[in-house]
């Protein structure tokens, strides 16, 4: 998939975000089903908004974790299941 | 009831949680899943608002986020707004099952500003006088409005159809129904046999050949619709031979509150004898939940008899379904007799050619028995 990193990434109006501390873990929420993020995925959707582009994003993750390596390809990774998934959608930012 | 050493997270929680906040109900379809003698549970025994709201706020601390508020109708209470916008306040994902009879423009707003986060709509069929016959009322017209309503608000739609003999041939129409409302998920669930549909069980089921032809047809949808409108097919167990993960097992995820307060692994559960099923008006939910024999009755594997207690696929089954191992061969805790390793699989393959004959003529074909309260009270006179 080609990202443009211009783009932003908005969560889908089918699914819902949050913290879960009985799960101890960021989930998606969706009629009657829940999937459970790991720590990355938590990471990367709580900071997605319509005001901002992936680039600042990585940049953004880049700042917070400097030690991780390899982070713009697992962000890229991530971008690429959720939107297969339908969790998230690609927009002009806003 | 932590303590040192033990680990929260391994317990099982009530993640989903099914407030059946009444049996109340306009519509009368032969298979519903409320009790024979829904009719004895008044108006009166139900929850009140304050009851309901303990309830949710202690399920909830237990781990409880899926929340569906369910009947009956659940349009039927009054209270319905004050009960979602708690549930969204607390952290609750909430879902609103209903027959869309009840609804009209301003409760579906209402509903949103709660916090409602999806509605699920469900249909008898996809044409206006099957889809009355079943419900017995006039209600197509309502749900195909109510239906556009709900999109026209931005919820996310699911589209919930029972299949059955009489409308699983209209697949097709149902299917294209589902994607002229632009529904975004449709349920296809062939009927469970408990309760109303077991007692129709004869006019209801449908054949192998009906099903083939409908799951060909379901999976054609299925890659069409593909990233639009998903498309959950229910295979009745009766043509299968291994049972269903009922429940995902029991006492794992699910946790039922009926209308008086009655606290069920399943919807389906008061029928099983010999447990004693406790409600919420005299327990918390956690005892009820962590502590309560009736929870603890079929959890783990000691209960299971053989074929299931040296079965490789016991961790993937857990033995079935309890209530239809009872139905069927008089004990909840023998194997689901679906599985074909079970000593009473002819049961089902009886049940099935008994619906067969019916269905091809050559045995007498009841009226279908409507769920309603003179037939409840009918059918308790003559199985008492």
């Amino acid at each position: 998939m080609n990202l443009n990193e211009q783009d932003c990434v908005k969560l889908s109006p089918l699914f819902r975000f949050q913290w879960e501390p009985a799960q101890n873990c960021h989930v998606l929420l969706y009629p009657e089903g829940m999937i459970k993020l790991n720590d990355s995925a938590g990471e990367i959707l709580k900071r997605c908004s319509p005001d901002k582009s992936i680039a600042e994003l990585i940049q953004e993750l880049e700042q917070q974790f400097p030690a991780a390596e390899g982070l713009r390809d697992d962000v890229y990774d991530f971008l690429e299941v959720a939107h297969d998934n339908g969790w998230i959608q690609f927009a002009k930012p806003a | 009831m932590t303590t040192v050493g033990s680990n929260s997270q391994n317990l099982p929680k009530p993640l989903w949680l099914l407030a059946e906040l009444t049996y109340a109900c306009p519509l009368q379809c032969p298979y519903c899943s409320n009790p024979m003698d829904f009719d004895q549970y008044t108006r009166q025994k139900e929850l009140s608002t304050e009851e309901w709201i303990r309830v949710l706020r202690e399920a909830r601390q237990m781990g409880a986020i899926q929340l569906g508020f369910s009947g009956g109708e659940p349009l039927v209470r009054q209270d319905l707004t004050t009960l979602i916008a708690e549930a969204h306040q607390l952290g609750y994902y909430t879902n609103l099952i209903t027959s869309g009879v009840g609804m009209d423009v301003s409760r579906v707003a209402e509903f949103r500003s709660a916090g409602l986060d999806h509605i699920q709509v469900s249909f008898q069929a996809s044409s206006e006088e099957l889809n009355n016959f079943i419900a017995g009322t006039q209600a197509f017209e309502h749900k195909l409005a109510m239906a556009r309503e709900v999109k026209k608000q931005g919820y996310p739609m699911v589209l919930c159809f029972v299949l059955h003999r009489e409308n699983i041939e209209q697949i097709q129409d149902i299917l294209e129904l589902a994607i002229a409302l632009e529904a975004d998920y449709v349920e296809l669930a062939t009927a469970q046999y408990y309760g109303w549909a077991w007692e129709n069980r004869n006019q209801l089921m449908p054949t192998r050949e009906q099903l083939a032809a409908a799951e060909e047809i379901a999976h054609e949808y299925q890659a069409k619709t593909q990233g639009k409108m998903k498309i959950y097919y229910v295979v009745p167990d009766y043509y299968e031979n291994r049972p269903k993960a009922c429940m995902n097992g029991w006492g794992a995820v699910f946790l039922t509150i009926a209308p008086d307060g009655t606290a069920l692994p399943c919807h389906e559960a008061r029928q099983l004898p010999n447990l004693e099923f406790p409600n919420v008006r005299d327990a918390s939910v956690d005892w009820i939940w962590n502590e309560s024999p009736a929870f603890n009755a079929f959890r783990g594997d000691d209960w299971m008899k053989e074929p299931c207690r040296s079965c490789p696929e016991k961790g993937k089954d857990f033995g079935g379904c309890r209530c239809q191992a009872y139905l069927l061969t008089g004990d909840a805790r023998n194997a689901d007799p679906v599985c074909s390793l079970s000593p009473h699989h002819e049961q089902v393959e009886a049940v099935v050619s008994a619906a067969r004959a019916v269905n091809l003529g050559q045995a007498e074909a009841k009226p279908l028995l409507f769920r309603n309260p003179q037939n409840a009270k009918r059918w308790r006179n003559s199985n008492t």
